[in-house]
């Protein structure tokens, strides 16, 4: 069985996440976020909870790198899959090293350019999507539809 | 009832000192989540922050949604089929680290059930006109195209 780790922040991006994942459920799926409520909320178990962090809290961004690290360093997934922000691209680091795939899904927020965690994503996952067509190159980041 | 919300992240007084001086203009009961701001509303009840539950059961009694920009708000608006009024917060005001919210409302302009307020004089003419209107439930068909990228990139 595929194992997948489907990551997002808590708010836009996990509503993001929530809507896309009836394309990889029939996979065994572990989720993390950052809200501890927002799993269960959605009917899901198999979560684990991250530090919220971005680039203004340095001492929240380094507890969030290091549980990434450790959930991807023991969960082993197959495939590692992030609709942002900065935990989630965490994990796509991690999934790097750990040799599993990585798919970063842009969200449609980003109409003008990439975020920050995007533009780097776009270096290092296996495949980028971006939910405008504007915002795609020919060698990546792609677009492949949107959610609205 | 009209539900203002501007996420967990970041203060948007603007938003919510605008709907509190409209709120008793509007003919009904106003609930606002008003996150990290520091203004403290006097015409509508409002929380700081609410629990994905009590949220959910805010969002299913409203008639309409004030709310930023933000994407987790314009993706549960259209699945519930409430009409929304965005104002995208700006960097320039120190709402937000930078405009991505002003790109997501002038891309989300004229697209059914949404209604983008440019400046807080905009609010109360949007409301009147989502107020009258009926989102159709609509799924958009490049959803399921970027449904099928996933699930090839997965396998």
């Amino acid at each position: 069985m595929v194992r997948v780790l489907a990551v997002s922040s808590g708010g836009g991006h996990w509503e993001e996440l929530m809507l896309l994942k009836d394309a990889f459920d029939n996979k065994a799926v572990h989720f993390a976020t950052t809200f501890a409520d927002l799993p269960t909320r959605a009917g899901i178990t198999e979560a684990t909870i991250l530090p919220d962090c971005n680039r203004s809290s340095k001492w929240a961004a380094i507890s969030c790198i290091w549980k990434a690290f450790n959930l991807v360093r023991l969960l082993r997934p197959d495939v590692v899959i992030s609709t942002g922000a900065a935990p989630g691209f965490f994990c796509i680091v991690a999934g790097k090293l750990f040799g599993a795939k990585t798919l970063w899904i842009e969200s449609f927020a980003n109409a003008e350019s990439l975020s920050m965690c995007g533009k780097l994503a776009a270096r290092i996952a296996d495949r980028t999507i971006v939910q405008w067509e504007h915002l795609a190159r020919p060698q990546g980041p792609h677009f492949a539809g949107a959610l609205l | 009832m009209i539900l203002v919300t501007v996420g967990t992240q970041l203060p948007f007084d603007r938003l919510i000192r605008a709907m509190d001086t409209l709120a008793p203009s509007l003919g009904q009961p106003v609930f606002a989540q008003v996150g990290k701001g520091k203004f403290r509303p006097r015409n509508m009840e409002w929380q700081a922050t609410l629990d994905a539950s009590e949220f959910d059961r805010l969002l299913n009694r409203a008639s309409l949604i004030v709310s930023h920009a933000g994407t987790g708000t314009i993706l549960l608006a259209q699945n519930m089929r409430k009409p929304l009024v965005i104002m995208a917060r700006r960097s320039s005001l120190g709402e937000h680290r930078n405009d991505h919210q002003v790109a997501t409302a002038k891309q989300m302009t004229g697209r059914p059930g949404v209604h983008v307020a440019e400046t807080v004089d905009d609010l109360a003419p949007s409301i009147a006109i989502a107020s009258r209107e009926e989102v159709e439930a609509a799924i958009p068909s490049q959803r399921e195209q970027l449904k099928a990228a996933i699930r090839e990139f997965v396998g």
